[in-house]
């Protein structure tokens, strides 16, 4: 097993809006290891990007992490120091945004925004960083990098721009990078061509990605494992083929059922009813509960734990727990898992 | 199945066998009730009634109107009427004894009751104090304030008309029309309008009427634009479109879609453009081509107070003082109106 | 470039344009004027007056006078000043010239500097003390008028701590320095206002999201990448700001007895000098066209995203 580079421990991060205090990350806890993907997958609001700007330490003015800890090469990320915490962001853990029309600084050239990245975190001349810039930008694929250094911005299409954004977060030879919906911007042409740029990246360089999105599409293109979540708390999480194929959470069998396949007969698209709940004051138990057809009593008393499906496949919904009444999970899904054992199978008799 | 950890076997065990069943929704847990929706008028007073500033001033600018359209009414004094023996009186208040209120003057190094010198009646007190004349200036100020307000009140009005009825034609009727209008705005705005504002005092003859003539001949063009502005992206908007498609009028239009949506933005306009008059009005008149004497006007009163403000200061504090408090109360309210209507909007 | 010359030359006809209306609106407007320019007329007999009204040109027809006036101008002629010992008005004003432009650019300098100075601190502490602070300050910059900080500077400065001059110019860079701060006020303010709203706007957007995340430090992004987007659109209230100071030049000039184009101007009203007024108008809206001509070109040129949709 690759080891681990980042590990989330019981993160709880709350806001203060003028409703009350948000409580937008409940307890969650993951870890990242060498070279992996990891996908976190959710509807907005669920708390996904809350959690990666809080391993960035990019939070708002008005959130308070209420507990837990971020480990990084053995230091707690939330205990750093302004001025330690300013060379890991950027230097070691890297961010790319979603939307590259306005990620990019309109008055400045983009190589100089890539060189000043390499300059804040590597002790080089002017002259050293701005080749350093003018590779990057051959690396992410933007074609004659000596002249395009000295555009600006508005000169460059939105899939240009997300390559450039990109070369600034790989400015420094980040070990992990965080990528919050880094094609949702984009046309669906772009976002393959960006995908495969990530992956090919993290090929080259080996680095671990954080891939934010709620396009379970996207998911299945690029992760190596998937954590789902909901209402600020992580409900399953497994490696991509445990959750795209074996799903336990109710709503994970939601996402994927409302995700269009080419197998996909029905006339109509499903969509999981209603609409998540406001975090705050979270009622007890399961916060998905009331759109959960299939929900228990229990998940009205008690928020359920991860209960393991296998050694690396987690779900929490009380469906797992001994005493849960047997049910048919959507036989779309059904579908999925049986395909999915027939395949595994298959492999497993072939190897 | 798999071997659970302490925690989840913890976990489970705080949930009763019996819990395990399908859950079955009580009629009670409906949908909570949706907070009523404010109307338009209930949201913003909501808004402006947070910010402090402009509470404030709001009040304060209440009462300073109350004191001045009472000024008839609570003068002690007819703001015109001489007692020559009476004149330059320091301010004095009945009671009190800090210097500078109670009615002395440093002369050569020692306080001097100046009322004693003057023969002021035992009893007789002039709060601020008298002019060269003799004038009472609490009176005078009152009266002053009273003009000024009046002066800035009509002149923001006339803007306002003449701005929203310019902006809304050149807007609505686009074209032709649009562009000589325009054109007219970009030749009348490049004449700096004090200077226009001078030109035309020296025309007409002075007095109120033509205080306000004269700033409303330059002032209404920054409203004409916005309005304009405004009116251009409201036209483009569907409902608008909609409306227009179904044969409504442009006087229609522009009546009950695109006024009642730019009403906001005229109206911070307009609160801001009271300030400007008031200041215009105390420039021309401090410059002694605005309101001409024995007229109070604050901006009279602090051309007479900065003729002798070396000897005597508080005839050139005091209005100075009331000025300053107004043109404040008026920005920061104004202030707190655009934070309230129109928050993305930049210039004052 | 096609494009430019053709913007360029179609802004400078208006310009021309703009100055000939200015030109002969004050021509007529002066000669519907009522009171006659020489100050001591009850004095003069018919014969001397029509002696000086065919010195002076006023016994031509109005419209001949009109078209001489404006050939006059062309040539930098405005005319000579009734009131002030028969001077040429272009030597009067020119003599002039010298301390009002001197005065402007400090005064715009000085309030610029600190103005954006104290809009990005506050920009930065948004909602906190220095916020409310600056934010205050802007405000009370903007609505005490600038003769009433004038009279205070000097109560102040000149008379209670005697260190500065009390007016007079003749005490060189001294005697500048209360007039430029009171006529610095409002350029400051409005700065400080100016910058504070576009910074706050700026510091919030994406980019200096991204400048965080690769692990700049705030006062680093504030300078390099914020002020750097704030700066630029400040260079539109350059025309707003001329306008206020020749405004202020008018009393501040009066109040120090600076001798500028702002004191002789309020002589110059205050005695009906013709040729002075229409020439000091003049004077001003040239200036004033030519400003937000400048600011306009300077604005296209500075901002890279204008620059080329203008060059198309």
């Amino acid at each position: 097993m690759a080891e681990k580079v980042l590990e989330v421990r019981r993160l709880s991060v709350s806001f203060d809006t003028y409703a009350g205090k948000v409580q937008a990350v409940r307890d969650i806890s993951f870890e990242l290891k060498r070279g992996e993907t990891l996908a976190l997958v959710g509807e907005s609001g669920c708390g996904k990007s809350v959690t990666c700007r809080s391993i960035m330490g990019l939070l708002a003015k008005n959130a308070k992490v209420e507990g837990g800890e971020i480990l990084f090469e053995n230091r707690d990320l939330l205990k750093l120091s302004n001025s330690a915490m300013r060379s890991t962001r950027g230097g070691k853990i890297a961010m790319i945004f979603q939307d590259p029309m306005t990620s990019l600084d309109p008055t400045m050239k983009i190589g100089k925004q890539i060189a000043e990245t390499v300059r804040l975190h590597k002790p080089v001349t002017r002259a050293a960083a701005k080749q350093r810039a003018v590779e990057l930008l051959a690396l992410v694929g933007i074609e004659e990098p000596e002249k395009r250094y000295h555009q600006y911005p508005h000169e460059f299409s939105g899939g240009q721009r997300q390559r450039i954004v990109i070369a600034i977060a790989l400015a420094a030879d980040p070990q992990i990078l965080i990528a919050d919906e880094p094609t949702t911007a984009l046309d669906v042409t772009m976002q393959a061509q960006i995908l495969d740029l990530i992956k090919e990246i993290q090929k080259k360089t080996g680095a671990s990605v954080i891939f934010i999105t709620h396009d379970l599409g996207v998911v299945a293109n690029v992760a190596d494992r998937v954590a789902v979540m909901y209402a600020g708390r992580i409900i399953e999480i497994g490696q991509a083929d445990e959750v795209f194929y074996d799903p336990r959470h109710p709503y994970t069998w939601g996402l994927l059922a409302s995700m269009p396949t080419l197998t996909t007969n029905d006339e109509t698209l499903y969509a999981i009813p209603g609409t998540p709940p406001t975090l705050i004051d979270p009622a007890p138990g399961d916060a998905f509960a009331p759109r959960n057809p299939w929900a228990l009593e229990a998940d009205r008393l008690a928020e359920p734990p991860l209960f393991p499906v296998s050694d690396t496949h987690f779900a929490a919904t009380w469906l797992l727990d001994e005493r849960a009444p047997k049910i048919d999970p959507p036989e779309s899904i059904v579908l999925r898992a049986q395909a999915f054992r027939k395949r595994q199978s298959e492999r497993s008799a072939s190897l | 199945m798999m071997e659970y950890s302490e925690e989840i076997k913890k976990a489970a065990s705080a949930v009763p066998d019996s819990a395990f069943v399908k859950y079955q929704p009580s009629q009670q847990e409906a949908e909570p009730e949706l907070p009523r929706a404010l109307s338009f008028l209930e949201d913003s007073w909501r808004k402006l009634r947070k910010n402090k500033a402009a509470v404030v001033t709001m009040i304060l600018l209440l009462i300073i109107t109350c004191l001045a359209f009472l000024a008839p009414v609570l003068s002690p004094f007819d703001p015109n009427e001489q007692h020559l023996s009476w004149k330059n009186l320091p301010p004095k208040w009945p009671g009190v004894s800090i210097d500078g209120l109670n009615g002395t003057t440093l002369f050569r190094g020692r306080r001097v009751d100046s009322y004693e010198l003057a023969k002021v009646p035992e009893g007789q007190c002039f709060l601020f104090g008298t002019d060269e004349f003799g004038r009472d200036l609490l009176s005078r100020c009152l009266w002053g304030t009273r003009i000024s307000l009046i002066i800035a009140f009509i002149a923001a009005l006339l803007d306002l008309s003449i701005g929203i009825a310019y902006g809304l034609i050149s807007g609505i009727k686009g074209g032709r029309t649009d562009t000589v209008m325009q054109r007219i705005l970009e030749i009348l705005s490049g004449i700096p309008s004090l200077v226009l504002v001078v030109l035309m005092l020296l025309i007409f003859e002075p007095g109120i009427t033509s205080i306000i003539l004269a700033m409303t001949i330059s002032s209404w063009i920054p409203m004409a634009r916005v309005v304009r502005a405004e009116t251009l992206k409201i036209k483009q908007m569907e409902y608008v479109q909609a409306a227009k498609a179904l044969g409504a009028s442009n006087v229609k239009i522009a009546l009950s879609h695109i006024l009642p949506n730019i009403s906001g933005i005229v109206i911070v306009r307009a609160m801001f453009s009271i300030p400007t008059a008031i200041f215009f009005e105390t420039f021309l008149s401090f410059l002694g081509v605005g309101m001409r004497i024995p007229n109070a006007s604050i901006g009279t009163l602090l051309n007479g107070g900065y003729k002798v403000f070396k000897l005597y200061p508080y005839q050139m504090f005091i209005p100075a003082f009331i000025l300053c408090v107004i043109m404040l109360s008026f920005n920061l309210f104004a202030d707190g109106l655009r934070d309230v209507f129109d928050p993305k909007m930049k210039e004052g | 470039m096609k494009r430019w010359s053709k913007y360029i030359g179609k802004r400078l006809f208006y310009m021309a344009l703009t100055l000939l209306i200015i030109a002969s609106a004050t021509f007529f407007l002066m000669n519907v004027l009522p009171g006659t320019p020489y100050n001591n007329q009850d004095r003069l007999t018919a014969a001397q007056l029509e002696m000086l009204n065919k010195k002076y040109g006023f016994d031509q027809p109005l419209f001949q006078r009109y078209i001489n006036y404006l050939k006059n101008i062309l040539h930098g002629d405005f005319g000579i000043s009734l009131q002030f010992s028969d001077q040429p008005v272009a030597t009067l004003l020119s003599q002039r010239m010298g301390p009002s432009i001197q005065l402007g650019l400090q005064a715009v300098l000085f309030g610029t500097v600190v103005g954006v100075f104290l809009g990005v601190i506050a920009a930065m502490h948004q909602n906190k003390f220095l916020d409310v602070f600056c934010s205050l300050f802007a405000i009370t910059g903007r609505s005490v008028p600038n003769f009433v900080v004038a009279v205070l500077l000097q109560l102040l400065f000149a008379i209670t701590l005697n260190w500065l001059p009390i007016g007079l110019w003749n005490e060189g860079f001294r005697s500048t320095i209360l007039p430029t701060l009171a006529l610095s006020i409002s350029p400051m303010a409005e700065s400080c206002r100016f910058i504070r709203t576009e910074m706050v706007e700026v510091l919030s957007s994406d980019y200096i999201e991204l400048a965080r995340a690769k692990g700049m430090s705030e006062i680093r992004i504030a300078f390099s990448h914020g002020l750097r987007n704030a700066l630029i659109p400040l260079i539109t209230v350059l025309g707003p700001m001329t306008v206020s100071l020749m405004t202020g030049s008018l009393v501040v000039e009066n109040i120090f007895a600076v001798p500028g184009i702002g004191e002789q101007f309020t002589k110059s009203i205050l005695s009906n000098d013709y040729y002075t007024i229409m020439a000091v108008t003049i004077l001003f809206s040239a200036l004033l066209v030519a400003v937000i001509f400048l600011t306009d070109i300077l604005y296209q040129i500075i901002d890279p995203r204008v620059r080329v949709e203008g060059a198309k």
